[in-house]
């Protein structure tokens, strides 16, 4: 096995070598953020076990493989419209394609957001909007503090783009949709950035999907900025072969009074870890953390998730729950900071654990650190079996083991689901996660949302 | 009342002063500063130690020069010389102790002051004392009661001349020597210590308790404490810790080990009150404690009760290895930190045996511009069936300027376990306070009586001497106060 | 005994009480009613002292001396006893650790030994009695997970322990059932001499059934608008608060 420095040489070799094409394209403001980034990378490395946030998850099996990097946009030969399209019933959305970290050339254009909204590819939207871009890329992502964030910021071309203007509701949810498709093994790196102004509101739903059976890291970093009385929601859908890794960084920035609502679900996947940061930034925000995980065979996932209560006054919930079959393992760490003058902060965080199988294994750690005094935190971990009682109950009613099994499954998952806020999104992922808990993969295994194929 | 009067009262009820903080006068044997193989050959030579000794000083001092002291993201420590700390330190007496007429009258004005008869007669309670001054055994009473129920309650430099099979059989067998820096320290310059041994069948007849005292300057005290409690055997151990003001900090890095094997029982209870340093944060106790015990044999059962108060930096995570079946294991905590005190204390259960139970119940209290973490680890192995945990960990802010962290670790690998983490924070309401002020009760008394109810739980797991002295304790450290 | 002159009270710069007048005599049972917001709660924060409000103007002399001077347990050793609207859980704390101290805080001020326990435990009997309170509830934390009712009895149990000379009863009877509200209101009628006094600060009529008031006044947007015997409550009963709005302009 290459060791860590062989790795980190080689990022480092990558990064002098394709030093051309990384910066062709990119604006000014992109350019100098991936200069300092680097060297903040070669400080930092890719994070091993070594680090304390990284104490779960070995990423060395996931970097010690020799992937194809793609450092310019390259054409799909087929449609992918034709490819996707959503049948999920009432659920009508605007979609958007990304392949392999890129904007996809061939979107359609989406003729029914309201104006001013603008939908877009990063490098595009650096160059035709840089006011805009430049007051936001970069500012939320913190390089300086993990490896892989510092390394997507050093290769990121390309990703997605959103601006909600100031006052504009837009009803109907945008649809990402993250491909992964090639026809060798890739690493590819996306960059997202959404800004949602004052008063404005929008919902946004991220499927990750793998098309082709090769191996796959995506190392992916997401920048939002939600601005004061805006409400935001972000739904994660996971959903990849076992041949895959997947990092998912995502920092939050909320100012006063708006309102966040995060859900990521990992239904399937190899290597999973989602790094999340919220900062309440303004008094008076609300913010809602919540995911799901239902891992089996040997897969991993690992949530990390700090929310920084900087300012007084706001109010977070923070939920992720997780049914753990196989020889799955899974990892937890909820940290919550309340930092000196952010009094009257209301902080909650729980993490529930079922572990159906002897060879999974759970580490959580949940914590808190506090320097206000007047605040109500608390947080709660369990890691537990079905409650016999209720199976019971269950069972003398005429219900047999294994159905009642299902149903407390289901009933202990949907907890997490029914915090979705699109009625037909929450209908579509009971579904899935039914059919996941009895063990099939859903029928439309490259599509959570059950897009035909 | 006037946010400018409370701070007031909450000022002075925080900042009462250290009641032992004296210094007794008393001639000391000391080695001077630093420490090197010749220190230790020459601690190991005043001792008149057996060779085993020697070696495993020796193994232990050069595997720590492989070590570097750990870094903590929420303790903040000036670097320690190591050079510079007496490694040992006992007051010098003429010949062995045969009755309390020997015992140096300043050292028995001490503990006087400090509360603790060494005078057997004048024991109200039942309880035996073995008392360390730096870092040697200066008195243990009773001694020739317990012996009749086949007890062993000595001195641990006794214990090594005295017992030496017994020593050299347990000792770092539960903290090995290479367990982390201040326990290869620790094993390389230990002086002296308390051993408890209770033999098959004994429930000891009374309650054991040392008393350790660092007095003399520019020491380091670095006992050791070894408890083993044969099937079927009782014991439940106090101790109890104290030090004078002295400007510059001083290091007091301790090891206890406890074994229980089948279906014995062991309690320990800490009160410690360490020198905490004045309020600006200058002076006080370095206090870093490696303290573990295993549940070797069935049904064994180590309880741990501790009520913390005082030393600049405190670092310590009483532990227990369950690897007998049907073994359990409790963990009371109260650690109170005001001024510029720093704790980082929780525990660790380590679920080995099948059908395996431990509690943990942490209450933090913050004042001042302290910083209180609880740092914890429930570990469920693989193969173990039938584990039950239960987490409690509640953090108390009093004023606006101190920090309480939880970092509770839950590592879970077999299905059949159960484990269950819950922490609040919370301040004292000022709610609360009025509804006692509206009954003619004072803030001050209010505070008393809110932190005393919050501690409860714990102070209440105590021996009864030990749960009057705690709650006084609390009392004296913090009355409490409203931000 | 109790003196309220020109009595203004803003929080957070909002003005709450505009000016109030009130003058109690040894034994007399006023009743402060009002429509909610009018400002009644705040009064009786005020007389116990809740240093939430900023008295802006005015004074409170009671039994000769400047209320506001004194510190909130001041006012309690000096015989001032608040009933909650909203009594305060103190976990941990036993009702029975807590009396004592407070018991004793008070003989304290009036130059008296504290209690034995073995006195202080009959006094806990025989005022447990009086208010018809039960046994187990003293020997809880205090107030923790009592219901609405119990909170209220156990108001009216330390009322007795205290013995003041004017007790604050803030809507002692909001939420309670029938049957509570009859012991509460036996237990302040019981607790009834020709020399304390008692305020009753309530919305509704009824408690005024069963602990019958020498004057009523009306409360509204922080001043006493109408000072009557005990049948204005029976008119406010009836006709609602909405004629006093008219009256008073808004």
């Amino acid at each position: 096995m290459a060791n860590i420095d062989t790795i980190n040489k080689d990022f480092a070799d990558l990064f002098e070598q394709g030093k051309e094409l990384l910066s062709n394209g990119s604006s000014d403001c992109m350019n100098k953020t991936r200069e300092k980034a680097f060297v903040q990378f070669q400080e930092l490395g890719v994070p091993t076990r070594v680090n304390e946030n990284y104490k779960y998850t070995n990423l060395i099996p996931a970097f010690d493989y020799p992937y194809n990097v793609n450092l310019r946009y390259m054409e799909v030969d087929v449609d992918l419209n034709d490819i996707f399209q959503c049948d999920v019933p009432e659920l009508d959305t605007n979609m958007v394609l990304l392949t392999n970290g890129w904007y996809y050339g061939n979107n359609k254009v989406l003729t029914e957001l309201p104006e001013g909204v603008i939908v877009c590819g990063v490098q595009e939207a650096a160059q035709k909007y840089p006011d805009i871009f430049n007051a936001h890329y970069g500012k939320y992502a913190k390089p300086e503090e993990d490896g892989i964030v510092a390394l997507n910021t050093a290769l990121a071309k390309d990703g997605l783009f959103i601006y909600v203007p100031k006052g504009v509701v837009i009803e109907k949810p945008i649809q990402v949709v993250n491909l992964l498709r090639s026809d060798r093994d890739l690493m590819a790196t996306q960059r997202n950035l959404f800004v949602i102004e004052e008063n404005a509101q929008a919902k946004i739903i991220v499927c990750d999907h793998t098309l082709t059976h090769h191996k796959y890291l995506s190392n992916s970093v997401t920048e939002v900025n939600v601005a004061s009385s805006a409400v935001f929601d972000l739904y994660t859908l996971q959903n990849q072969h076992l041949n895959s890794v997947i990092l998912n960084s995502t920092f939050i920035r909320q100012d006063k009074h708006s309102n966040v609502l995060t859900n990521t679900i990992s239904l399937y996947g190899g290597t999973i870890r989602n790094n999340h940061h919220v900062l309440l930034d303004g008094e008076h925000c609300e913010n809602n953390t919540y995911g799901m995980y239902l891992m089996d065979n040997k897969q991993h996932v690992d949530n990390f998730t700090s929310i920084d209560h900087s300012k007084p006054n706001c109010l977070s919930n923070e939920h992720f729950k997780g049914v753990m079959d196989g020889e799955a393992t899974a990892a937890f760490a909820g940290r919550i900071y309340v930092r000196r003058d952010a009094q009257k902060t209301l902080a909650y965080q729980s993490n529930n654990n079922l572990l159906l199988s002897d060879d999974a294994q759970i580490n959580t750690k949940p914590q808190l650190i506090i320097d206000a005094d007047d605040v109500k935190c608390s947080h709660g971990a369990t890691v537990g079996q079905m409650d016999e009682d209720a199976l019971f109950y269950l069972r003398a009613r005429g219900i047999d083991e294994k159905e009642a099994r299902q149903m407390l499954m289901f009933a202990f998952a949907h907890e997490i689901i029914e915090k979705i806020r699109v009625e037909p999104l929450k209908d579509r992922i009971d579904a899935l996660v039914d059919t996941r808990l009895r063990g099939e993969i859903s029928k439309c295994n490259t599509c959570a949302l059950a897009c035909k194929n | 009342m006037a946010k400018e009067e409370q701070d007031k009262i909450l000022d002075e009820v925080t900042q009462s002063d250290y009641k032992y903080g004296f210094v007794t006068d008393i001639e000391n044997d000391d080695i001077g500063r630093g420490l090197s193989e010749d220190v230790i050959r020459m601690i190991s030579a005043k001792k008149n130690e057996p060779e085993f000794m020697l070696e495993f000083r020796l193994k232990a001092y050069r595997h720590w020069l492989t070590m570097k002291m750990p870094e903590w993201a929420y303790l903040k420590i000036p670097e320690i010389n190591y050079q510079d700390i007496i490694y040992y330190s006992a007051p010098k007496q003429k010949a062995k102790l045969e009755s309390m007429d020997d015992v140096d009258p300043e050292i028995r004005a001490t503990f006087d002051k400090l509360g603790i008869p060494l005078d057997e007669q004048k024991l109200l309670s039942n309880v035996a004392v073995d008392v360390v001054m730096d870092s040697s055994s200066v008195k243990t009473t009773f001694k020739q009661a317990l012996a009749e129920k086949g007890v062993i309650f000595c001195s641990f430099s006794d214990a090594v001349q005295e017992h030496p099979d017994l020593i050299q059989k347990y000792m770092g067998t539960v903290v090995p020597i290479q367990d982390n820096f201040f326990a290869s320290l620790n094993s390389a310059v230990f002086s002296d210590g308390s051993f408890v041994y209770i033999p098959k069948g004994v429930r000891c007849p009374m309650e054991l308790s040392t008393y350790f005292r660092i007095n003399a300057e520019n020491t380091g005290q670095f006992e050791r404490t070894l408890i083993v409690c044969e099937d079927d055997s009782y014991v439940s151990y106090l101790e109890g810790c104290t030090a004078p003001m002295r400007d510059e900090n001083q290091l007091h890095a301790a090891i206890v080990e406890i074994i229980v094997k089948d279906n014995a029982e062991v309690k320990y209870s800490t009160v410690q009150n360490w020198y905490p340093g004045n309020k600006e944060g200058l002076g006080g106790i370095y206090n870093f404690v490696t303290k573990r015990g295993i549940c070797e044999g069935k049904n064994a059962k180590l309880m741990w009760a501790q009520v913390e108060t005082g030393s600049a930096v405190t670092w310590k995570y009483p532990s227990t290895i369950l690897k007998g079946d049907g073994s359990s294991s409790e963990f009371y905590s109260v650690a109170v930190t005001n001024n510029h005190q720093q704790a980082d204390t929780g525990s660790k259960m380590i679920h080995i045996g099948n059908n395996t139970k431990s509690t943990i119940i942490s209450k933090g209290i913050s004042a001042g511009k302290s910083s209180n973490s609880y740092r914890g680890l429930v570990k469920v192995t693989k193969n173990c069936e039938g584990a039950r945990n239960f987490s409690q960990c509640d953090s108390l802010l009093l004023g606006d300027k101190c920090g309480a962290h939880t970092f509770p670790y839950l590592e879970i690998g077999n299905k059949s376990a159960k484990v269950e983490h819950e922490a609040t924070t919370s301040k004292i309401g000022e709610d609360q306070i009025f509804y006692c002020n509206q009954r003619g009760i004072s803030t001050e008394d209010a505070i008393g009586l809110i932190v005393n109810g919050y501690a409860k739980e714990v102070i209440n797991k105590m021996p009864m001497e030990f749960a009057v002295e705690a709650q006084k304790l609390l009392a004296i450290s913090l009355e409490g106060s409203v931000g | 005994m109790l003196s309220i002159k020109n009595l203004h009270v803003s929080i957070d710069g909002k003005e709450i009480l505009k000016g109030i007048n009130l003058e109690i005599k040894p034994g007399e049972v006023h009743a402060i009613m009002g429509p909610n917001g009018a400002g009644k709660s705040t009064l009786a924060s005020v007389l116990a002292g809740r240093d939430l409000y900023e008295v802006t103007e005015g004074e409170i002399i009671f039994q000769g001396k400047n209320l506001l001077d004194m510190a909130p347990e001041d006012r309690a050793k000096e015989g001032i006893f608040l009933g909650f609207q909203y009594p305060i859980e103190i976990p941990g704390v036993s009702t029975v650790n807590f009396m004592k101290t407070a018991v004793n805080e008070h003989r304290k001020h009036k130059g008296l030994d504290p209690l034995t326990a073995s006195d202080f435990l009959k006094l806990m009997r025989d005022k447990k009695a009086l208010v018809e309170i039960d046994s187990k509830l003293t020997n809880r934390s205090v107030n923790e997970g009592f219901s609405g009712g119990e909170k209220k009895k156990n108001e009216i149990f330390q009322m007795a322990m205290l013995e003041p000379k004017l007790a604050v009863l803030d809507e002692t009877d909001s939420g309670l059932d029938i049957d509570a509200l009859r012991i509460v209101a036996n237990g302040v009628n019981k607790l009834k001499t020709a020399e304390n006094s008692t305020i009753v600060i309530t919305h509704y009529q009824r408690l005024l059934d069963y602990i019958i008031p020498d004057v009523v006044h009306v409360l509204f947007d922080g001043r006493i608008v109408k000072t009557a015997g005990k049948e204005l409550a029976l008119e406010l009963e009836e006709k609602g608060y909405d004629w006093i709005k008219e009256e008073n302009g808004k």
